[in-house]
């Protein structure tokens, strides 16, 4: 396809979609869909409106403030017990539903699969829950003496029944000694997981950052780094860390994908924060910057291209000996994924792909779908902000769709039009495409596969676009009785 | 570094020798007891499946862990997806719904639809009217539902909306586009009672709406099924199927059967459900069935006091359950049971007959909610297996313990058997240490109890997002009563050979013959 035909599609489409809404609807969606192109043109990125307001009444994939505390930047910290604090529904849907893979005895000393709610009853309600929280921690230190601390994660009722969980926080903090954060990252507040994120990452600067105790004693090197950002989503941060290791640092923390409260403390010991998801945790990272004088630097470890550019970019930071092993390091993966390459990218050159993800991936990715000869052709996000579309912008190959927080109504009508070969997106979105036979992946759990993060999670990248986009499967939705 | 030759994922990457050495080192930096004090892990893990640690945890009371219920919400969604043409609408914010969706899609396999209103700080603050009346109108524009299900969450209840007066706000205000939808509307507080709560709350709420105010036509040989919070799609359609070979006047009331099993070619918003027409004449009818007891109290009422109809319970899961459901059907249509059924019943027996040496004296745990234990439990009961752990989060207050009791007192064990309400999954987990059983039945999440106990668990029950397509087969009728025992008695028989597989060792029982 030109790009022109391609452009003039994707125009008509946004047109057609917003059709189907009534006017006040439409004006708020008109400002969410757009095109952009690489050429330097202002488009789209630069003109979205994004982190407002969902319209009421349509299925959008955003989640709330308390998935993105509990269920983004807290869950993954592996001995701390994470309370969902109210009713007992949040904390059952996202029970162990996002794959942050972490090395423990669960039950034990860690416990990121587990679900602890305070179960919110009608008299909670109505008399305030203070009493039964206090007691819940009582009851987890007892029977849970392991742990490395609570956190309370807020879900609706509480912050609007007045429970002042911060006072009861900050009592059990003092008469046992032990971290207890109070998160009130209720789901009400903010318009998607984002406020979550920062409410979360407010919640570390001011309650788990100013606890010294393990830096005193800790031996530094030049060489120590954070990465943060990473929630080691089928092992992500791990097939990060190695590369990193390899060109000679030191990981000295890991946020918060396979964290231990003790990580959470000692970044700041870090000589930069290595920054992956922008959108979850640049917040926290500006603050290390401010407070402990970390710098901090962006990466993208998707795809070798990119992996190759970040490497290098990250051992700028560092002395000669790093840049020469980095290059090693280059060397040596560069070989294996240029035989994947090789291998995979006959099999998908040319195919167009359609994304809708939230945080970093629906940027990141793009380079690796490249990598393998692939397009991408329509991309948004579930809950960005404005720096992330200005970020995007450098991203693109060619003239691409953009959609923010775009619903169920819209992308469906936006892939029947423009026929992308491949959609990466989330569970909820999964089955309405594979239902027309389109090839399908979940770009948030990696659909049970991955790690995607680094060289040696390019090759599972491209052996799972390949088993998706080539499988038999996709061939008998038509009957061979049908008429063609 | 990867082979290209042959690709692993993070199951065998990570156990390659580099990566071994990554987790090594990153200890160092870690500070949970397992980098720390190895020795300790083992030591609490052993204090763990004491006696003493028993004590303390059923002690418990403020937090619960590992909890095998879930809200209101979640059950008002399926009940509204058992209609034709009608769209789920969540009266509160839009991550409840990214959630229901998930749930119901990832045990399903399907896409659920579902939209919310979106409400936040400043509906909090002003209450939700402006969301419901926006939101209706665009759910109407977007999504031509015949009729909009309206349910809430914990935040607009503990804010107190009107939802009547809110729902009668925003169809006053939608210049005609909302006069043709049916916009039935349940509270469905998080707070209180569980999903199957709020199964019955919208079910009774949907009912309410469609019953015509006019005098609707007396159809005596009209039956209406209601299934309850169901999982097992196959179930839905055994139960039809029984209901058929009776009369083609018995109608089931909230079939949600097609709308999670829908085929490839071209994606469909809605799938079957009763149409809507089919729930306005069910006043009409002779009786009502409700297949959950205890799912459905409040709709039963509504039946009972403004259908004025018979309203009766059944439970056809297991022989028994499934022949007192039989007979029932042959008592309201005045027709015997068919030669088919009886026929169907005769090979089941005879499929009972066949395997119950390998369930007999075997001890179960199980949990789940209280309709589906008390089939399967009986079920267990029917094939002399022991329910010693029969666990039920959810449990109703009133009779359901009662009944439970009543079918554990026919059990030939039934001094080993005890019924746990209102206890979560963690504590089951002490239970099985102390009193371990040879089997659990449970949903997805007694993987971990399965890990930590070696118990080997038989997965039936909601949700299992861990193994594909067992919600298409049926657990009701005499052919799921079958699916039941074949499942079991063949974990029964796997378990067996996994014990006896060593060669020289215990594989002089490895018969082939079983």
């Amino acid at each position: 396809m030109t790009t022109e035909t391609l452009l003039s599609q994707q125009q008509a489409v946004i047109a057609e979609v917003l059709e189907a809404y009534p006017d006040k609807a439409k004006k708020s969606r008109a400002k969410h869909l757009g095109v952009d192109a690489p050429d330097g043109v202002k488009g789209a990125c630069d003109s979205t409106k994004s982190n407002k307001q969902t319209i009421p009444g349509v299925m959008s994939q955003r989640g709330c403030a308390y998935a993105g505390s509990k269920g983004v930047v807290w869950g993954p910290i592996k001995d701390m017990v994470h309370i969902s604090h109210g009713p007992i529904g949040c904390g059952q849907y996202s029970r162990a539903g996002r794959r942050n893979y972490y090395i423990g005895t669960t039950g034990v000393d860690t416990y990121v699969t587990m679900n602890f709610s305070t179960d919110y009853q009608e008299k909670d309600i109505v008399f305030g829950g203070d009493k039964k929280l206090k007691a819940a921690l009582a009851e987890i230190d007892e029977l849970f003496p392991l742990n490395n601390g609570i956190s309370i994660q807020s879900e609706c009722p509480i912050g609007l029944i007045g429970d002042d969980i911060q006072a009861v926080a900050k009592a059990y903090k003092k008469e046992t000694g032990k971290p207890t954060v109070a998160v009130s990252c209720e789901g009400f507040r903010g318009v998607s997981q984002s406020l979550g994120h920062h409410i979360a990452n407010d919640m570390i600067r001011d309650e788990v950052l100013p606890d010294g105790s393990y830096r005193k004693d800790f031996e530094s090197t030049p060489y120590d780094v954070a990465i943060v950002g990473d929630y080691n989503i089928g092992g992500d941060a791990w097939s990060s860390r190695i590369l990193l290791e390899e060109i000679g640092l030191r990981v000295i923390a890991q946020w918060s994908g396979d964290a231990t409260y003790k990580e959470m403390t000692t970044a700041p010991k870090a000589k930069i924060n290595l920054l992956h998801c922008y959108r979850s945790m640049n917040y926290v990272v500006r603050h290390m910057e401010q407070e402990f004088g970390v710098p901090w630097m962006e990466y993208n470890f998707f795809g070798p291209s990119k992996t190759t550019e970040s490497l290098r970019k990250i051992a700028a930071f560092f002395d000669e000996t790093i840049q020469a092993k980095t290059e090693a390091v280059i060397a040596k993966y560069t070989a294996m994924t240029d035989a994947v390459i090789a291998k995979y990218r006959p099999k998908l050159e040319g195919k167009k792909v359609m994304l809708y993800v939230g945080g970093l991936r629906p940027r990141h990715v793009i380079g690796a779908y490249e990598d393998l000869g692939m397009q991408v052709i329509g991309t948004g996000y579930e809950f960005a902000h404005g720096d992330d579309y200005k970020r995007t912008k450098d991203e693109l190959a060619g003239s691409t769709l953009i959609y923010d927080d775009v619903n169920e109504y819209e992308l469906e009508a936006f892939v029947k039009k423009l026929k992308p070969d491949l959609v990466a997106s989330g569970v909820k979105e999964k089955y309405v495409f594979q239902k027309m036979g389109l090839p399908f992946r979940q770009m948030h759990s990696w659909d049970y596969s991955g790690p995607y993060h680094g060289y040696d999670a390019f090759a599972i990248f491209a052996k799972d676009m390949d088993l998706a986009m080539n499988s038999p499967v996709w061939g008998y939705t038509k009957a061979p009785w049908e008429s063609k | 570094m990867q082979d290209v030759e042959n690709i692993v994922n993070g199951q065998k990457l990570f156990l390659k020798p580099e990566y071994q050495e990554v987790f090594k080192n990153k200890k160092q930096f870690e500070g949970h007891a397992g980098a720390t004090n190895p020795e300790k892990v083992k030591d609490v893990a052993k204090w763990m499946t004491s006696w003493e640690y028993r004590e303390k945890n059923l002690a418990r009371e403020h937090i619960t862990i590992n909890p095998a219920k879930a809200c209101q919400p979640l059950g008002a969604v399926m009940a509204a997806l058992g209609f034709e043409n009608t769209m789920p609408y969540v009266h509160g914010s839009h991550g409840c719904v990214a959630y229901f969706r998930s749930y119901f899609t990832r045990h399903f396999k399907e896409p659920t639809p579902c939209v919310s209103d979106s409400m936040s700080e400043s509906a909090a603050v002003f209450g939700g009217l402006a969301n419901m009346k926006e939101g209706l109108r665009n759910c109407k524009a977007l999504y031509k539902p015949e009729m909009i299900a309206v349910s809430t969450t914990c935040m607009a209840e503990v804010i107190g909306d009107d939802l009547d007066a809110f729902v009668k706000g925003a169809r006053g205000e939608a210049e005609g586009e909302l006069d043709s939808t049916y916009i039935p509307a349940a509270h469905t507080p998080s707070f209180k009672g569980s999903h199957i709560t709020g199964y019955d709350n919208m079910m009774e709420a949907i009912l309410k709406t469609l019953t015509p105010e006019e005098e609707v036509a007396k159809d005596e040989e009209r039956i209406n099924i209601i299934p309850g919070f169901e999982t097992y799609l196959g179930s839905l359609k055994e139960v039809k199927k029984i209901a058929s070979m009776f009369s083609d006047k018995i109608v089931m009331l909230g079939d949600h059967e097609e709308q999670w099993n829908t085929g490839a070619g071209e994606y469909k918003l809605y799938a079957g459900g009763t149409p809507i027409e089919v729930a306005k004449s069910a006043k009409g009818a002779k009786a009502t069935i409700s297949l959950q007891k205890y799912t459905t109290p409040t709709t039963g009422k509504f039946i009972k006091n403004e259908w004025k109809q018979e309203y009766v319970t059944c439970n056809p899961i297991g022989l028994n359950g499934t022949d007192a459901f039989v007979m029932k059907l042959s008592e309201l249509t005045g027709k015997p049971v068919p030669a088919e059924l009886a026929k169907l019943r005769a090979q089941l027996v005879d499929a009972m007959q066949d395997s119950y040496p390998y369930m007999h004296g075997k001890k179960f745990a199980i949990w789940g909610d209280p309709d589906f234990l008390l089939g399967v439990v009986s079920f267990l009961v029917e094939m002399g297996a022991v329910p010693v752990h029969v666990l039920c989060h959810n449990a109703p207050r009133k009779g359901w313990e009662k009944e439970m009791q009543a079918i554990l007192d026919k059990c030939t064990f039934k001094e080993d058997c005890h019924i746990w309400m209102g206890k979560d999954l963690w504590a089951l987990r002490s239970l099985l240490f102390t009193e371990p059983v040879d089997f659990m039945i449970g949903n997805v999440y007694g993987k971990e109890l399965y890990r930590d106990t070696k118990i080997p668990l038989i997965r039936i029950g909601f949700p299992i997002f861990d193994r594909h397509h067992l919600h298409r087969y049926s657990i009701s009728g005499y052919e799921g009563c079958l699916n039941l025992l074949t499942w079991i008695t063949n974990a029964v028989l796997d378990h067996l050979d996994e014990e006896t597989k060593d060669i020289a060792q215990t594989d002089y029982f490895f018969d082939c013959v079983r």
